[in-house]
């Protein structure tokens, strides 16, 4: 197992360093001069001296590369051309409400809808699974911030119950997080929900019909752990495949919840920066990104193998 | 008189609830008594599943109903009892073993917790007492190191050992009546004999009445006290053993003893002069299992195989699963690419030319696979895929379509059938479909790799004829590939027995089937089911020495 883990550790290094040339060559490669594009339109031609040089835009690119990615791996990446503030640190201050709100996203569409797909699947047929399967419809149809708005109005405007926006960090105490983190995570949970209960209910009827589902019920086991130890397990590996590239997704794409609910983080960094064209902050954001990804993916093999015996590399 | 342990009475199972619906089951009685093992035997669609099913209270909801009669476990009934109840009877009082080992466990959960489920359930037995009843139970089903196996996920285990795993679960709370459905089908001859052997050996220890489904005539033979012969949900006859092979009253029964394919193989052809038209050299291939870092493992599935087939000539392969014969065939076709040694096809060696090249040779072998149900493409009518073939050598469609309808009465279907789809067909009939696909190309050689495996019995004679028939016609030379001795002693010529990818023995049928020289040739004909019955005549086989010769 450890062995495993460490070769596809390493196997993630080339899929980085090729994300890496790519953003390097990004800027590079991009018609024009890469100066001219950084300064904006109306910069002055000492600026643009003083951008070429900061970059080395001067040197063969090879040496360009060595440079930049020797950079990189000291945390260095580079500095906004709008907020002129270490990439790094804008990062880093941007990734905590994003990864709260994902993670809590991720948690509670898990808890709702994995029972909400092997109840349907059991109950295959019946106006229990309808009833899912519309509630999934609605889950896919409705946009986010129409159901942020929603929640908004009823639980922050009406009810008071909860503040209308904000965030405020886990390490401050536990409750102003929650009461700021709970509807925005149930807007952004809501197409999650339908997701993960659509494919579980899939993955489950697929099992239910195998011969060891079969052997289960014959050996007279009840029906709660003919699905839970039998069925769920077996159907687990696409229902994880779905959980783990929605966390992905859902870390570069909660830029409307996060504008909704005027959330300070990464969703809303990135926006930003494209709009103002602050290549430094992009070229991070793709590869904090694609860094993402690659982690996801890892976990998600590594949670294959813990499921299934079978599962060998 | 023993007590009868399972009376079904006039059983009906239908589809679906509603009065006038298809009948599945259609009124069968049949009762199983304590230390009996009835044989239920039946083609594909006979209901004998069903039946069980019914008994065990598995039958899918709502699809199957049971509509009317009565299924009694020791007096109680069963089609009345509610879930709860049923499920309290499971394992303690009747239990079932299922044919696919493989797919009957289940893969993610170590087998010793699977049989731990059983006493779980069932039993107030604390964790340390479990363990030792199961590892008990274990080797009493003679699997070898339990503690092992105990922790063992079943994909580490043989099929053989899978099912040992499947009994020691139905039987760890010796239930009553133990029901097996068609536990030995999916496995190799030589361990069928033994699971075979294991559940006799059980029920004489502790009087279960067994209730054995199987289509196959020789397991009958082996272990029934008294049969039940179904056909489309009803009972056609019963008897005991002795009685329904020897004497069987119906129609029916007759037809099926006579369609099975009888050990002692057919009468030799006369030595054939015909030119060669296949030969494989020394024809070896290695699979290499790469991996990420350090040495990938490899495994033999061929080595140093060396046949020769003649026109008009059959050559049979023989040899349990993990023989190499289906690599082998494969080979020679080129479907994978041997590692070394040659195939002579007509005179030219197509063992390591390119695939471009290889091309004009592709139609000179043709293949027929195992299961008709996938091995014809289901969206294309029946018709374009014979056509297919010669579109592809540069015959006009129209002309390969009107073959198409040739082929098709050649092979006893009716012309029209072209524009048809497989789904319209049965097993039988779209495996003559894929031999007439096969034809197409007029072919030199045909291999069939177990082409009538899948097949029932009395399906599996006629396509055995239409080979034969086909043979004869066309005198094309057929390399067929077959698991069961009894189908390659009726069609073969030749046979090549193969273990582990080598050529154990190899020679005329008609030796080889019946004075065997080689250890492992003598242990699978010894395995083989019923092999003392002659079934076509309704006798064993001793008392027919002397009276045919």
């Amino acid at each position: 197992m450890l062995g495993y883990l460490v070769r596809r550790i390493f196997a993630a290094v080339p899929v980085m360093g090729v994300v890496a040339l790519f953003v390097f060559l990004l800027l590079r490669l991009t018609p024009g001069d890469p100066a001219a594009i950084l300064a904006g339109d109306n910069a002055t031609p000492e600026r643009l001296e003083r951008i070429r040089t900061s970059l080395g835009l001067n040197e063969p690119l090879i040496v360009q590369f060595v440079t930049w990615v020797n950079k990189l791996l000291h945390g260095d990446l580079g500095t906004s051309l709008i907020s002129n503030l270490p990439v790094m640190k804008m990062i880093s201050q941007r990734v905590e409400p994003s990864i709260s709100l994902a993670l809590a996203t991720i948690i509670l569409a898990v808890i709702v809808a994995v029972p909400l797909g092997v109840i349907a699947a059991w109950k295959h047929g019946t106006w229990i699974d309808r009833f899912v399967m519309g509630l999934s419809v609605l889950g896919f149809s409705v946009p986010v911030f129409v159901v942020g708005y929603l929640l908004i109005q009823v639980f922050a405007i009406e009810l008071r119950w909860v503040p209308v926006q904000g965030f405020r960090s886990i390490f401050n105490g536990f409750g102003p997080f929650f009461e700021r983190i709970i509807l925005p995570t149930c807007a952004l949970s809501f197409i999650y929900i339908a997701l993960i209960a659509r494919m579980t209910r899939a993955a489950m009827l697929d099992v239910l019909g195998e011969d060891y589902v079969r052997t289960a019920r014959a050996k007279g086991i009840n029906e709660v752990a003919v699905m839970m130890r039998h069925a769920l397990r077996n159907a687990a590996v696409p229902v994880i495949t779905v959980i783990g590239t929605g966390f992905a997704l859902l870390i570069s794409g909660v830029v409307v919840t996060e504008s909704v609910f005027n959330i300070p983080g990464i969703g809303r960094l990135t926006v930003d920066a494209v709009l103002a064209r602050d290549y430094p902050v992009i070229q991070a954001m793709i590869l904090l990104t694609s860094l993402i990804y690659v982690i996801v993916n890892l976990l998600i093999d590594v949670a294959y193998t813990l499921l299934d015996p079978r599962i060998r590399y | 008189m023993s007590n009868t342990i399972l009376d079904i009475n006039n059983l009906v199972v239908s589809v679906g609830k509603k009065p006038g619906a298809t009948k599945i089951i259609d009124g069968i009685s049949i009762q199983v008594r304590e230390r009996e093992t009835l044989c239920l035997v039946g083609e594909s669609g006979s209901g004998k599943s069903v039946t069980s099913l019914t008994t065990m209270g598995l039958l899918p909801k709502g699809t199957l109903v049971p509509t009317s009669g009565s299924v009694k476990l020791v007096g109680e009934e069963l089609l009345s009892a509610t879930d709860r109840r049923l499920r309290q009877l499971r394992a303690t009082q009747m239990a079932m073993i299922f044919q696919e080992p493989m797919t009957a466990l289940n893969p993610v959960v170590p087998v010793g917790r699977q049989i731990d489920e059983v006493l779980r359930a069932h039993t107030d037995l604390d964790g340390r007492a479990r363990k030792k009843r199961i590892l008990d139970m274990m080797e009493h089903v003679r699997l070898p190191q339990v503690e092992r196996i105990f922790a063992s996920y079943p994909h580490r285990l043989s099929g053989g050992q899978r099912q040992r795993i499947m009994i020691a679960m139905a039987l760890v709370l010796e239930p009553k009546l133990l029901i097996a459905d068609e536990p030995t089908t999916a496995l190799d001859v030589t361990t069928q004999k033994q699971i075979l052997t294991l559940i006799r050996d059980l029920q004489r220890d502790h009087g279960t009445a067994v209730l054995f489904i199987t289509h196959d005539m020789g397991v009958v033979a082996e272990i029934a006290d008294r049969v039940a012969v179904m056909r489309q949900g009803r009972l056609v006859e019963t008897g005991p053993l002795d009685t329904v092979l020897r004497n069987p009253t119906m129609e029916y029964t007759r037809n099926l003893l006579s369609s099975v394919p009888s050990l002692v193989p057919r009468p030799p052809r006369a030595q054939s002069r015909e030119p060669v038209v296949l030969e494989a050299n020394e024809l070896g291939k290695i699979y290499k299992e790469r991996s990420f870092f350090g040495k990938g493992r490899e495994v033999v599935a061929a080595d140093k195989v060396t046949l020769t087939l003649r026109k008009g000539r059959t050559l049979g392969i023989v040899g349990e699963s993990g023989s190499g014969k289906s690599t082998v065939a494969r080979c020679i076709v080129r479907l994978i690419d041997p590692t070394s040694g040659g195939v002579r096809l007509a005179g030219r060696e197509i063992a390591d030319i390119s695939r471009r090249l290889l091309q004009p040779h592709r139609q000179k072998i043709q293949i027929v696979f195992q299961d008709p149900y996938r091995s014809l493409n289901p969206r294309v009518t029946v018709g374009e895929s014979i056509a297919e073939g010669p579109v592809n050598y540069g015959v006009a469609h129209a002309d390969a379509m009107k073959r198409a309808r040739e082929l098709l009465e050649l092979v006893g279907l009716p012309a029209d059938a072209v524009s048809r789809y497989p789904h319209q067909f049965s097993g039988g009939q779209r495996q003559r479909i894929a031999i007439a696909r096969a034809l197409a190309l007029d072919p030199d050689v045909l291999v069939a790799d177990e082409a009538v495996s899948a097949l029932d019995v009395s399906v599996q004679a006629q396509v055995l004829e239409l080979l034969d028939e086909i043979q004869k016609r066309l005198g094309i030379a057929i390399l067929f590939i077959t698991h069961d001795l009894r189908v390659a002693a009726q069609i073969c010529d030749e046979v090549v027995v193969m273990q582990h990818g080598r050529v154990v023995e190899q020679g005329p049928a008609a030796e080889v089937l019946t004075h065997p020289k080689e250890a492992y040739t003598k242990a699978l004909l010894d395995a083989a089911p019923g092999r003392d019955w002659d079934f076509a005549n309704f006798r064993p086989v001793s008392e027919g020495v002397g009276a045919t010769a």
